[in-house]
């Protein structure tokens, strides 16, 4: 199988702090991947790695065949982000903010302005889309923020709490998109904190104290651990109760 | 090439943007240069003042009407005794009272020497010291011409002043380059540090990580603009310094134009420093305003000469790069003299900038561990 992101005992130090803490585990291309933990648990570090801002101390990990150590320009090129606050620019219009970020990727002018057109209408934001990005409401520039983070076809997305401080019903269609671009074949991998969220991922993995706890499908999580939520379980992991 | 200039459209989309960020940039340069050059002036014209004549002779009143019509100096009131100097004062009205003893042509012709008494108001120094310059100068002018080749002055006034360059004690040209300098420093150093911190407070700056544009990329990237900005500006002080303020240009303009860029570019080097440390807007623009804006007033013999501070202020005042840039601004424009004199101060703030960017490529290595 396709290997979207793979890692080998990947550790990260801080002095005698041990952020993460010989993390293993595989993605495959299309999987969407729940990475979950407390925070603090070591998430960001992992993600910052996988991303190539942050160098590890020991270990190996590649994304999409590249290695972080010695390829970060390479894997700069084939992956996403998008944090919890959006990263778009709040005095740039809708169009050009996608303009924005396909340019710094690279993206040739006709395709540029055909990616800014399409995202503008799956988007339905034919009516904003020269208005700035400061008079769209939260949802609205979550999912835009989403499509920007896809603008240069990226093989993986790393979401990092993508759906923080937005209601229930927009956080549903947020995941519809997720399904979509999974469906497309982009690997999806996902912090949240929202146990509701862990469900709809293929696979989990829970994080405690630097170390990967759990990883598995949900289902077979919830089995395993006899509990009916994936709350159940992390309750279990990440504080050593249980919540029944 | 492409992924460069797709940032530096986006930075100019940010600066045009704000409103309120475009009015400092181009008004602040507008209302420093008029505030300095006009009202902040060392310079004096129709100071009031008021004359205790109890000599009633040819001389003093030769010597009041040269006073009076040398256009420093405007009439504002007769006092007819000693105790009417004092009111005079108190009401604020005269800056300077000018006193003709009694017997004051009697002892010019007896004695050959006479006392003419300046009082001047000194709550305000600067003033005082002025007027009561101008007033000696006009007197002892006076006194030469009474005076045949040889023999000793009638009218003994010691002072020794000589002015060199600025001989009317022209305001605009000790204030013009320090404005010059505090406004480049401003734009650049304050706007590049707060524009960076602006995007690491909002997430923009991950994203930029992630992206694949370089690091050198975004720093270029932001500083490109203000570069053209701060130049802008420059520009706009040295023209209105030229035409509205009267300050001559007598040396080379390629050369004005060059060392301004290199003062431009380490403010903006200052900028880019303090946004390798600040994270926040609000430090950036208090890092700005603390270590640059404020030695740059107080430090760089802008307002207060250098010559006249403590001993360890005029040290500290050696690491303040608008003294020098002042130093070159005042040298080619008002001494008109070129690079060979020049040399020392240019090679300063190249040096500076040299070691100011490799301290933030230095951050910025450890910033990405």
């Amino acid at each position: 199988m396709d290997k979207a992101v793979s890692t080998d005992k990947l550790t990260k130090r801080f002095g005698d702090f041990v952020a993460t803490n010989e993390i293993t585990f595989d993605v495959a291309q299309g999987e969407i991947f729940g990475f979950l933990g407390a925070n603090g648990a070591g998430k960001t570090t992992a993600i910052r790695m996988l991303c190539g801002l942050l160098k590890p101390t020991s270990g190996s990990a590649t994304i999409a065949g590249f290695d972080v150590y010695r390829q970060t320009e390479q894997i700069k090129q084939v992956i996403g982000y998008m944090s919890q606050r959006f990263s778009l620019y709040e005095d740039l219009t809708v169009r050009e903010n996608i303009r924005f970020y396909g340019g710094i990727y690279g993206l040739p002018k006709t395709e540029l302005r055909r990616k800014a057109d399409e995202i503008i209408q799956t988007l339905e934001l034919g009516t904003v889309a020269d208005k700035l990005v400061a008079s769209l409401p939260l949802g609205w520039k979550q999912r835009l923020a989403f499509s920007v983070a896809l603008v240069h076809d990226p093989r993986i997305v790393f979401l990092d709490e993508p759906t923080g401080g937005v209601d229930p019903i927009t956080r549903r269609q947020f995941w519809d998109m997720i399904y979509e671009a999974a469906n497309r074949g982009t690997t999806i991998f996902v912090t949240t904190h929202y146990m509701d969220e862990a469900e709809y991922c293929n696979r989990v993995s829970i994080m405690v104290d630097g170390r990967i706890k759990a990883l598995d499908t949900p289902a077979a999580m919830k089995q395993a651990f006899g509990v009916d939520s994936m709350d159940g379980v992390f309750q279990i992991l990440a504080r050593g109760t249980s919540t029944k | 090439m492409n992924r460069f200039f797709a940032f530096v459209k986006k930075e100019f989309y940010h600066i045009l943007r704000d409103r309120r960020t475009l009015l400092i940039l181009f008004g602040l340069p507008f209302v420093q240069v008029l505030l300095f050059g006009f009202a902040l002036t060392n310079e004096i014209k129709n100071a009031r003042i008021a004359i205790l004549d109890l000599d009633h002779s040819q001389h003093s009143r030769q010597i009041i009407s040269r006073l009076l019509s040398s256009g420093y100096f405007r009439l504002e009131q007769q006092l007819d005794s000693y105790k009417a100097i004092e009111p005079a004062f108190r009401k604020g009205k005269v800056k300077m009272v000018v006193v003709f003893p009694a017997r004051f042509t009697a002892a010019v012709a007896h004695d050959q020497r006479a006392q003419i008494q300046l009082l001047a108001d000194a709550s305000e120094q600067n003033t005082a010291i002025s007027l009561t310059n101008y007033a000696t100068n006009i007197i002892q002018s006076y006194s030469a011409e009474l005076n045949p080749a040889g023999m000793n002055p009638p009218m003994q006034l010691d002072v020794q002043s000589r002015m060199v360059f600025n001989p009317e004690l022209k305001g605009a040209f000790v204030f013009v380059p320090g404005v010059m300098a505090m406004v480049l420093l401003l734009v650049s150093a304050l706007m590049t540090s707060v524009t960076i911190a602006r995007e690491k407070e909002t997430g923009t700056m991950e994203v930029l990580m992630v992206s694949p544009l370089t690091q050198i990329q975004i720093l270029f990237g932001k500083v490109l603009p203000y570069l053209l900005l701060s130049f802008l500006n420059g520009c706009m002080i040295i023209v209105l310094g030229i035409h509205l303020l009267g300050i001559p240009l007598n040396g080379s303009l390629a050369l004005l134009l060059a060392e301004t860029l290199l003062f431009i570019f380490l403010a903006l080097s200052i900028g880019i420093l303090i946004s390798t440390i600040a994270d926040t807007q609000l430090v950036a623009m208090f890092a700005s305003l603390l270590i640059m804006l404020m030695p740059t007033i107080f430090l760089s013999g802008f307002i207060f000469p250098v010559e006249s501070m403590p001993k360890p202020l005029q040290i500290i005042s050696n690491i303040i790069p608008a003294k020098y840039f002042i130093a070159i601004v005042k040298g080619i424009m008002i001494k008109g003299v070129g690079l060979q004199y020049l040399w020392k101060e240019t090679l300063v703030l190249a040096g500076m900038s040299t070691l100011i960017n490799a301290v933030s490529l230095r951050n910025l290595k450890t910033r990405l561990g």
